[in-house]
């Protein structure tokens, strides 16, 4: 049976985390019909990784996510395109810093409330975001959004390499992707990432035990953002172009599904929610017209049959996570 | 003529109330659910979608907007009853994301069921003869029928008051909202609560959308639309508080209306500043209770 | 279902889904366009008409033996009105499906992300809705070709037959985004050369038609005429509560585009007398002989008469058989080149032509006044076409302003 065969190796793939990515993302491009949906998998994994830091390890559920994806793009676009500058380094380094200090401003008003109440303030900021990248056309290109974002070609060790091909542009995300990986097992494995899982446990026995667990939250968010934002730089130097909806609450809708689907809390589990959901709809189009009403009732099967999401599923019987 | 942005002011704030008593009602709705079941309910805007194209069919097969006024909801909430019966009761004990990815799916079915059942294209109800008409306020000409939206967002808020306070399935579920526990313990059978609160959460969401055909046109995105408001205004109300459901969705009802008239660029973004500042301000909502929703 | 069995067969469906198709039977190849459309969404209908114009092209292309000697494939994405989706559509549709040409895209916004990458692939893109930006530097290509009108020649010819024949004073109602603020900057300043004068503007947020508030400003001010610059959803709402207020009876109303399919949607009741501009109807077909024989080509096809859309997916496709004709080559810069060469074209409504700076299509334009309901013809006859703006390059912005040398 399939399942019982694809246990050992979810176990195995738990183990050893960062070694199984490298070695299944580095060939994820040729199992898939076109190198940009690996890309594009690769990229909201990325995305919904940051979002799961904070939702699946910390507890906190953000409704707003889009915000630091939206930094992101927008900042290392605006780099690129407005400011004109030619290091895609510098222009990724702009992205990961307006999503990082969007992070830290937003991230200290919501975490005042807790539960559904800091949920929808995270909504709030991200809309009052969209907001003003709808108005600001010079800046932002307003509705039409940011357009003629230049794919200047990295410069690597003083070589120039192109990254106009598919196959270039993934292995240039994947290097960052591994890298964001790499961190965030580092982060779970620490003490401070025992420390969030507490708090999501239990975070009244987390302050009773002492621990200064607004500054930890804090930190949760910051770091949370800073994954989001670099997959949001990414995708602005993927598409080069930066939709304005890129801050709208849909998108950040769209990765908490991802993430449920895949099984919140588990570490793979964005990655397996965002290649499930993006492949589906990809596929599912070019068959059915009416694919959005079959990808609503595949969603609500797997709520109702995988409580833990696919790779919660799979992760949890028996192994830790 | 008279001082025009008064007249202006006093007309767009008329308006407001009937925004409002929509919001109300989906609101109301919401709340129930979430304050009860503990379901954030993102297929409730698809509910309100259904009311009005369900209108639209009984209207065209009895002639009578008084007869979808009343079956359109009340099909809606029987749709809402199977709902919980047999999806959503069986995420009970679960963890609390379960439901919202569960109606999530199911609003993204929804709305494209409807096109299949309906046409891609948008359908048309009209107000009854009856109501059709403006009437004069003074500072305004006022359509008649939007004055009737007004009435019967009332009359149910009554009807919904009564109920609640005055018969002994209402007694159950305002103590099953405070606490569930204790309510099971004392030997009472809230599985039946909950699909009736469900289904009554649903057919308001319905009534509100079959009040709405008329003003904004029927058509599959509607719902789309009208959600994250609605989840807005329960949270400035207040989880669970019905009295909060009211007064933010009649309130937030006048400001999206007046800032429409006065600062169109701010419109959609109005809510969330006011959202953010109410909770800013009072931590969980106008009217709710700590540790309900945390 | 048992959970095993579910995810047996969960994970062999996923499987199958993911893994590329292994054969594909190899003819001769065909030349393979590719058509990103909002296929859901709130413009699902007009994006179906604009299908089957494309698919009615390609099957009388394909009928006399296609271009070259080989079929034409068009491939159609739904694009879901999302900027993203569209261009995650357009790089499966160029690297996976390896089209030569891309025809498409309803919403100016996804427009532009389509565009971003076919430029990149350096694929001859053509464009088929309106938008000011896509034929203007810096979004343009030489690759970027655009076959719809846009904001700026609907609403210059708007206002020129509106100050002819509706009134020199004028009311604009708008959406306060990139189109509607368009629609309003250039009627307004054509509405001013011509001698005539914009009263008043009302910007209102798209998505919440909400104008009981206003109407009576709009009445007192007495225009002759208001020009409801009110999209999609909210074009019904809008007309609907001018009539409840009597505006209708007190000034003439004009918006930028008739659609088939608002108006059947609204009704002839609620659309009765309003003016708007249109680049193609049906009705047509009384008066030229081209739009007859599209209109019963398509009316046998697809059993209903095409819309406006239509014309557009229609000659994008034709336009892209006829430059690889002429290039003999499906090389995007040969076709490319080719058109730009020999320009003029007419493929159902009479002589467009393409403008060599900015690849911009030239094409008549007509006023239509909707009939009341008596009138209404049919089904779908609702349109009395009142005058006709010709072709003008004067319409649009010229190439310095939009920023070739």
């Amino acid at each position: 049976m399939i399942p019982a065969a694809l246990r050992p190796v979810a176990a195995w793939v738990s183990a050893h985390p960062v070694a199984s990515f490298i070695v299944f993302f580095a060939v994820f491009p040729f199992l898939v019909p076109y190198q940009s949906l690996a890309t594009q998998v690769l990229i909201y994994g990325l995305f919904a990784l940051g979002f799961n830091l904070l939702y699946g390890y910390t507890g906190l559920l953000s409704f707003g996510h889009a915000a630091y994806y939206g930094l992101g793009a927008y900042g290392a676009g605006i780099a690129l395109a407005k400011l004109k500058l030619t290091s895609l380094w510098l222009a990724l380094g702009v992205g990961l810093a307006a999503a990082v200090i969007g992070g830290a401003l937003i991230g200290f008003f919501c975490l005042r409330r807790r539960g559904i109440y800091f949920a929808m303030l995270t909504l709030a900021f991200a809309q009052m975001l969209y907001f003003i990248a709808f108005h600001a056309a010079d800046l932002t290109g307003g509705d039409d959004g940011l357009r003629g974002i230049p794919l200047h070609p990295l410069g690597l060790f003083g070589a120039s390499v192109s990254l106009r091909t598919p196959l270039a542009f993934y292995f240039f995300a994947y290097a960052f992707v591994v890298l964001a990986v790499a961190a965030l097992r580092r982060i779970l494995d620490s003490p401070f990432g025992a420390v969030l899982q507490a708090i999501r446990e239990n975070s009244d026995r987390a302050v009773a035990c002492g621990y200064d667990i607004n500054r930890i939250k804090l930190l949760s968010f910051v770091f949370s953002a800073l994954f989001t934002g670099l997959a949001g730089s990414l995708d602005a130097l993927r598409l080069t172009v930066v939709p304005v909806d890129s801050l709208y609450w849909t998108t950040s809708g769209q990765v908490v599904i991802m993430t449920l689907l895949g099984g919140a809390g588990a570490f793979f589990g964005p990655f397996v929610g965002a290649a499930t959901f993006l492949i589906l709809a990809d596929r599912l189009s070019l068959f059915i017209e009416a694919w959005p009403l079959v990808i609503g009732l595949i969603f609500m099967a797997f709520v109702l049959f995988l409580p833990r999401g696919i790779w919660g599923t799979l992760v949890a019987r028996g192994s830790a996570r | 003529m008279p001082d025009l942005p008064l007249q202006a002011l006093a007309a767009q704030a008329f308006t407001g109330l009937v925004l409002g008593g929509i919001y109300v009602l989906m609101a109301i709705g919401l709340s129930l659910i979430f304050g009860l079941m503990t379901v954030v309910n993102f297929a409730h805007g698809s509910f309100y979608m259904l009311g009005a194209f369900i209108a639209f069919t009984v209207i065209g097969l009895t002639k009578s907007f008084w007869a979808a006024l009343i079956l359109a909801p009340l099909v809606v909430g029987a749709l809402g009853f199977l709902v919980e019966r047999f999806l959503i009761r069986r995420l009970y004990g679960r963890s609390p994301d379960d439901p919202l990815l569960l109606t999530f799916g199911l609003s993204l079915a929804m709305v494209e069921g409807a096109k299949l059942i309906w046409g891609k294209i948008g359908l048309q109800v009209d107000p009854p003869k009856q109501l059709a008409a403006a009437v004069d306020l003074g500072f305004m000409n006022f359509p008649v029928y939007r004055l009737f939206v007004i009435a019967v967002t009332a009359a149910v808020l009554v009807a919904l008051w009564l109920f609640l306070a005055k018969t002994s399935v209402g007694l159950v579920i305002r103590a099953g909202s405070r606490d569930a526990l204790m309510v099971r313990a004392l030997g009472v059978d809230l599985n039946r609560v909950w699909l009736l609160v469900f289904g009554i959460g649903i057919a308001m969401a319905g009534l509100a959308g079959v009040l709405a055909g008329p003003m904004r046109g029927v058509y599959a995105e509607m719902g789309v639309e009208i959600i994250i408001d609605s989840f807005v205004i329960v949270v400035v109300g207040g989880m669970g508080s019905l009295a909060g459901a009211i007064v933010a969705g009649l309130l937030m009802g006048e400001i999206v209306s007046l800032t429409t008239f006065f600062a169109p660029k701010l419109a959609e973004l109005i809510i969330f500043i006011v959202m953010a500042i109410v909770l800013l301000v009072r931590p969980s909502g106008l009217f709710g209770e700590a540790g309900l929703a945390e | 279902m048992h959970r095993r069995q579910f995810l047996t067969t969960a994970t062999t469906g996923a499987t199958l889904l993911a893994f590329p198709a292994v054969l594909r039977a190899q003819t001769k190849d065909p030349v393979r366009i590719g058509f990103p459309l909002p296929l859901t969404g709130t413009f699902a209908a007009i994006a179906a008409d604009l299908q089957k114009g494309a698919q009615l092209a390609m099957d009388e292309l394909n009928t006399k033996g296609g271009v070259m000697g080989r079929k034409i494939d068009v491939l159609f994405r739904d694009d879901e009105l999302k900027p993203a989706v569209g261009a995650q559509r357009t790089k499966e549709l160029i690297e996976n499906q390896k089209v030569d040409f891309v025809v498409g895209g309803l919403a100016a916004h996804v427009q532009m992300a389509i565009n971003e990458q076919s430029k990149a692939a350096k694929k001859l893109f053509i464009s088929v809705s309106q938008s000011d930006e896509i034929s203007a530097k810096p979004d343009t290509s030489p690759w970027t070709f655009h076959e719809a009108l846009n904001p700026t020649i609907t609403s210059r010819a708007m206002a020129s037959y509106g100050i002819q024949n509706l009134g020199k004073k004028w009311w604009v109602v708008y959406a306060d985004y990139a189109w509607g603020k368009q629609n309003n900057a250039v009627f307004t300043a054509a509405v001013a050369k011509l001698g005539g004068t914009v009263l008043g503007s009302t910007p209102y947020p798209l998505g919440k038609p909400e104008f009981s508030a206003h109407l009576p400003k709009i009445q007192a001010a007495k225009p002759d005429a208001i020009y409801a610059v009110t999209p999609g959803a909210d074009n019904v709402p809008f007309l609907k509560q001018a009539i409840s207020f009597g505006l209708k009876k007190d000034a003439r109303i004009a918006q930028p585009l008739h659609f088939l399919y608002y108006t059947k949607e609204g009704g002839a009741e609620v659309f009765q007398d309003i003016y708007g501009a249109t680049h193609f109807c049906h009705e047509l077909a009384e008066t030229l002989p081209q739009a007859k024989r599209y209109v019963e080509a398509f009316t046998k096809k697809f059993n209903q008469p095409p819309d406006a859309y239509s014309g557009y997916g229609y000659s994008g496709i034709m336009e892209v058989a006829r430059g690889v004709e002429l290039a003999k080559s499906t090389d995007s810069d040969a076709v490319a080149n080719a058109l730009r060469k020999n320009r003029e074209y007419d493929h159902y409504k009479g002589k467009q032509w393409w403008r060599a700076c900015d690849n911009k299509s030239f094409q008549d334009l007509w006023i239509l006044k909707v009939r009341s309901p008596q009138q209404v013809k049919g089904e779908w006859g609702f349109f009395d076409v009142i005058g006709k703006v010709a072709a003008n390059e004067e319409l649009d912005r010229t190439c310095a302003e939009k920023g070739f040398v």
